[in-house]
């Protein structure tokens, strides 16, 4: 069991207050709070290691390529991949998908072929696969969702084909909380000789992870949302793959070699190896030593113990939200143990946007909106929502507290 | 002379199928500009003395006593600056 009092306590920002009242967060699924280990961790790295990595000989270089190196294996550690060789960093799991979107998809699919995503995913993980579809011509087939926002496994099956060269789906909702089947996803998916690649921005911060296990291709998540900085993230890739790929940005540090041919008056070219051949220019160092120090904090409590406690925060939610007002309604499933902590909901007679700022009088703040995900509001038949979303330093209090402006909420209708 | 830029930090589309704007005023501002709409408009409902459900001119829209205010079925920005305009002078 994780304390998540002792936690707070290195959480700065949760010292604050937000309209005279003491800050709860609740938009954990947009992003994560950072702590003061992280922001030390940083801050020591440009007070004393700033330099830029690789290809220099000064002491200062490599440390900076050490620490940004040792990033990497400790990413690795973290999600059970074979090494730091799969663990290529990104600015975040929009980047990854990209990546993947235009160092593979772009070369790879031809007219014929077919992609496939749900229709619960992140725009992220539906709008590179969009643009690149009118640019080869495949098709996009969409996984149907339940009225419960479940995933329909059945559907999949049905749209599943030789055809089919990669499937696109997130491991985590970011709108339900729900945890899609991913491993069962990519067995089909190998099945037919697809790949599988796997949104975890809301996983990977929420659960133990292991790649290997789930035996993905391609796995994304976002160092922001797992109490990492902004700006960096990482982009899993089975090292066959990978080295299979030709690069998604040209430039520095991605190349072995680049000579110039006095006869074709052209310039060779000899990429890097794993992970670097896909990491072109400075990289976010800072952000890498962040993220190494946010992935050592998780690890301290451990993933296990960050799980049970979101289930209790979301089973100690649920009930109190549902009784709390007659005209408030939960969207999704209710069934604690198939999702994170992310509580979708709405009031009958408020839009989304009016609800997050009666919290934010309060205090309390929890998104509204799309959340990035307009087609899986279409299935819901809403307009938008409102999510609250917990983590390690939220407490029963906190949601105590959020029940009784929400009350006041359905009184004042 | 004094603008709506002086009263309004920033102006935002809300994500969702409904595209309603909201208004922050600057911190600094927020108190006299909810005083000056509360003067204007007429007061459908007050929740707590924080949440005010107004109606100006045809508009109906909720003010916030964080200075906050979400504002809906406005055609274009313009007509958003006039009934701003109208509201805060």
């Amino acid at each position: 069991m994780l304390d998540p009092y002792e936690i707070r306590k290195d959480f700065p920002i949760l010292k604050r207050k937000v309209n005279n009242h003491p800050l709860i967060y609740f938009d954990n699924a947009a992003t994560s709070q950072k702590p003061r280990q992280v922001i030390d961790a940083m801050t020591d790295f440009y007070e004393n290691h700033n330099a830029n990595v690789h290809r220099a000989v000064h002491t200062l270089s490599q440390e900076a390529s050490e620490l940004y190196e040792t990033a990497h294996e400790e990413v690795a550690e973290f999600i059970d991949a074979r090494g730091m060789e799969e663990i290529v960093f990104v600015r975040g799991t929009t980047e990854a998908v990209n990546l993947v979107a235009y160092a593979w998809g772009l070369r790879n699919l031809k007219k014929e072929d077919e992609v496939i995503a749900s229709l619960m995913e992140h725009h992220s993980n539906i709008v590179p696969w969009e643009i690149l579809s009118k640019l080869n011509g495949f098709k996009i087939k969409y996984i149907e969702v339940n009225g419960d926002g479940t995933l329909n496994y059945k559907s999949f099956e049905n749209l599943i084909s030789k055809k089919t060269k990669v499937v696109c789906l997130s491991h985590v909702s970011n709108v339900t909380g729900i945890i899609n089947d991913v491993k069962k996803v990519a067995r089909t998916a190998h099945d037919f000789g697809a790949l599988m690649l796997v949104d975890g921005a809301q996983s990977v911060p929420h659960m133990p992870v292991n790649v290997k296990e789930l035996d993905v291709d391609f796995f994304g998540f976002s160092g922001h949302k797992m109490l990492g900085p902004t700006g960096i993230g990482v982009l899993y890739g089975r090292r066959e793959v990978l080295e299979g790929m030709d690069p998604f940005h040209g430039g520095g540090e991605m190349i072995r070699e680049v000579s110039f041919n006095k006869q074709t008056k052209r310039c060779s070219i000899t990429w890097n190896v794993l992970p670097w051949k896909f990491e072109a220019g400075t990289p976010d160092i800072g952000g890498a030593v962040g993220l190494m120090e946010a992935v050592r904090y998780l690890k301290r409590i451990g993933m296990e113990n960050v799980k049970e406690h979101e289930e209790t925060l979301t089973k100690y939610a649920l009930p109190r939200m549902e009784n709390c007002c007659e005209k408030l309604e939960v969207y999704g499933t209710k069934d604690t143990s198939a999702k994170c902590g992310i509580v979708p909901f709405g009031v009958e007679g408020l839009s989304s946007h009016d609800i997050a700022l009666f919290l934010d009088n309060y205090g309390i703040m929890v998104r509204s909106g799309f959340h990035c995900a307009q087609p899986l509001h279409e299935i819901f038949k809403l307009n938008s929502s409102a999510r609250a979303s917990f983590y390690i330093y939220n407490t029963r209090e906190e949601i105590d507290r959020f029940i009784e402006v929400l009350k006041e909420i359905g009184q004042s209708l | 002379m004094t603008s709506i830029d002086d009263y309004v930090a920033r102006i935002d589309g809300t994500c969702g199928k409904d595209k309603d704007v909201i208004v922050t005023f600057r911190y600094e501002k927020k108190d006299e500009a909810v005083k000056k709409i509360l003067e204007k408009a007429s007061l459908k409902k007050s929740v707590a003395g924080i949440v005010f459900e107004l109606t100006f001119k045809n508009h109906s829209f909720r003010l916030y006593g964080s200075g906050k205010a979400i504002l809906r079925d406005l055609k274009d920005k313009q007509e958003l600056n006039a009934l701003l305009s109208e509201l805060l002078f």
